[in-house]
């Protein structure tokens, strides 16, 4: 279970979280969704302790994340603009982070053909296309078979197919009873994949609940009409 | 045990990049040439030290601040590792600050050795040479590292303030005690002269220097005062031990910025 506790945070003057209270059960899909710039991002972010909230605590598991590193373990992360160590090969950044692992059990063989990135494994990493980086990113994410997985817009540079593709590989990892946590502009991403939705306006959140909940209390078919209705609600 | 995983990986980068390489060949045919010209004598130690103490702060603090900023991705990509970011500064900070030691150590002792210096009775000078050469990379690595991190998102501001620094401690501040001297020439300044001093560590790492090879002549007001107050052999173990107090102010300020400090 993943609990944030009135968690604010402020660069400088902005702030970007503003007292946010979530729980987020394990075993479900939930998706997060509101306007550019709304702390989505940052949300994440400090969930993985890339960012240290100026106030309130998050703990995964029970575990408080401030200050602690090993709860990490159980984390897959796919960040949103994947950028990796130029230089290195796709092999070698896996052998590398399976290094940091120290040798963990990992099966991303698996996960290479999954996504036929095979022929571009000996390629550096500054050679490869946007899309490739992106599923070299998912087989990180992935790999260390991690119990939670956390997806920061994860198809925006992926092709029809690879998309596809991959919203399998997110539904199977489901169906295993993965907590999936994941941002996306495309609601219908979030239909498909989603149980739950979180939705943020100006780093508070305005809704958080089934998903088909919004649905019948917006009176909408889709979920686009009724989260541009909550936008426009905010903005007024 | 991961940090060295890290400093490995990081070693090998760097030699993927060549650069680390002529660095150590400028040391390489600086001391050559000047050994060459200035016999192996005490002569050509004392030009190489006076090459060291500007070159070795220069190039630590800019490629320090530069390193992280080229190191961003990897940064990023490590931080969201099971690993504690502790672990992950020691891995890229030795990953930088040992090879420059080695390129500077490797440049100014091969010519040493085939010019036969290191049989002779100067073998204490140039050990001395060497660590202060690895001191000072070591703590102008950190001052790069710590201004890298101070402005991790805006990377003129970090390598102009290098740059800055380096004008500053290693050309302007001997300038400024000389005014302030010039100035205040009437008042019994010593004191405060000597504490000014051991302000700066390029003027801490020169002192030792001037003091190991007796230079009276060359010693100028700070040197010849430290000279007068501890004597040649006390002043060089003050001015070393203020030296390695020195080191450790941008380590300990890098690695709290570091633990503290949102990516």
């Amino acid at each position: 279970m993943i609990e944030f506790k009135n968690i604010t945070k402020k660069f400088g003057k902005l702030t970007v979280l503003d007292g946010i209270n979530l729980e987020i059960p394990d075993g479900q899909a939930t998706g997060i969704v509101g306007p550019n710039g709304s702390g989505k991002t940052t949300a994440i972010k400090s969930l993985l302790g890339l960012v240290k909230p100026t106030e309130g605590n998050i703990y995964v598991n029970e575990e408080t994340v401030s200050e602690n590193w090993q709860y990490r373990d159980g984390i897959g992360y796919m960040p949103q603009v994947a950028r990796y160590p130029e230089n290195m090969t796709v092999a070698e950044l896996f052998r590398f982070i399976k290094k940091i692992r120290n040798g963990e059990p990992s099966h991303e063989d698996e996960l290479i053909s999954y996504f036929g990135l095979e022929p571009e494994l000996d390629k550096a990493m500054r050679t490869l296309s946007g899309g490739n980086c992106q599923k070299v990113g998912a087989v990180l994410s992935m790999m260390f078979n991690p119990d939670l997985l956390i997806f920061d817009e994860p198809t925006a540079g992926l092709d029809p197919r690879s998309s596809v593709q991959f919203k399998n590989k997110v539904r199977e990892l489901k169906s295993e009873g993965k907590t999936i946590l994941l941002t996306t502009h495309i609601m219908s991403e979030i239909e498909e994949l989603a149980d739950y939705l979180i939705f943020i306006v100006e780093g508070k959140i305005k809704y958080h609940g089934p998903m088909q909940q919004l649905l019948d209390a917006h009176k909408s078919q889709r979920l686009e009409g009724a989260v541009a209705k909550m936008m426009e609600e905010a903005a007024a | 045990m991961k940090s060295l995983t890290i400093l490995n990986y990081q070693w090998k980068d760097l030699v993927r990049g060549k650069w680390i390489f002529g660095y150590a060949l400028i040391y390489l045919l600086i001391s050559d040439a000047l050994i060459r010209f200035g016999g192996s004598g005490p002569k050509a130690l004392l030009s190489i030290s006076n090459v060291m103490l500007l070159l070795v702060p220069l190039v630590s603090m800019i490629y320090g601040a530069l390193y992280l900023y080229q190191s961003k991705e990897f940064t990023e990509l490590l931080l969201a590792q099971p690993l504690n970011r502790k672990t992950l500064f020691w891995g890229l900070y030795g990953g930088l600050a040992i090879p420059l030691s080695s390129a500077y150590t490797l440049g100014v002792l091969i010519p040493m050795l085939y010019s036969g210096m290191l049989n002779g009775e100067q073998i204490v000078s140039i050990l001395m040479l060497l660590a202060l050469g690895i001191i000072l990379t070591l703590l102008f690595t950190g001052i790069g590292f710590w201004l890298g991190l101070s402005y991790f998102e805006d990377r003129i501001k970090g390598l102009g303030f290098a740059l800055v620094g380096w004008l500053f401690l290693a050309v302007l501040y001997d300038g400024l005690v000389l005014l302030i001297i010039f100035m205040l020439g009437d008042y019994p300044i010593e004191k405060p002269m000597l504490a000014l001093t051991m302000l700066n560590p390029i003027d801490l790492a020169r002192i030792i220097v001037l003091l190991e090879f007796d230079i009276s002549a060359l010693m100028g007001y700070t040197g010849a005062i430290f000279n007068r107050f501890f004597g040649s052999f006390w002043g060089i173990i003050t001015a070393g031990l203020s030296l390695m107090l020195w080191l450790v102010i941008p380590l300990w300020g890098s690695t709290r910025k570091f633990r503290e400090m949102d990516f």
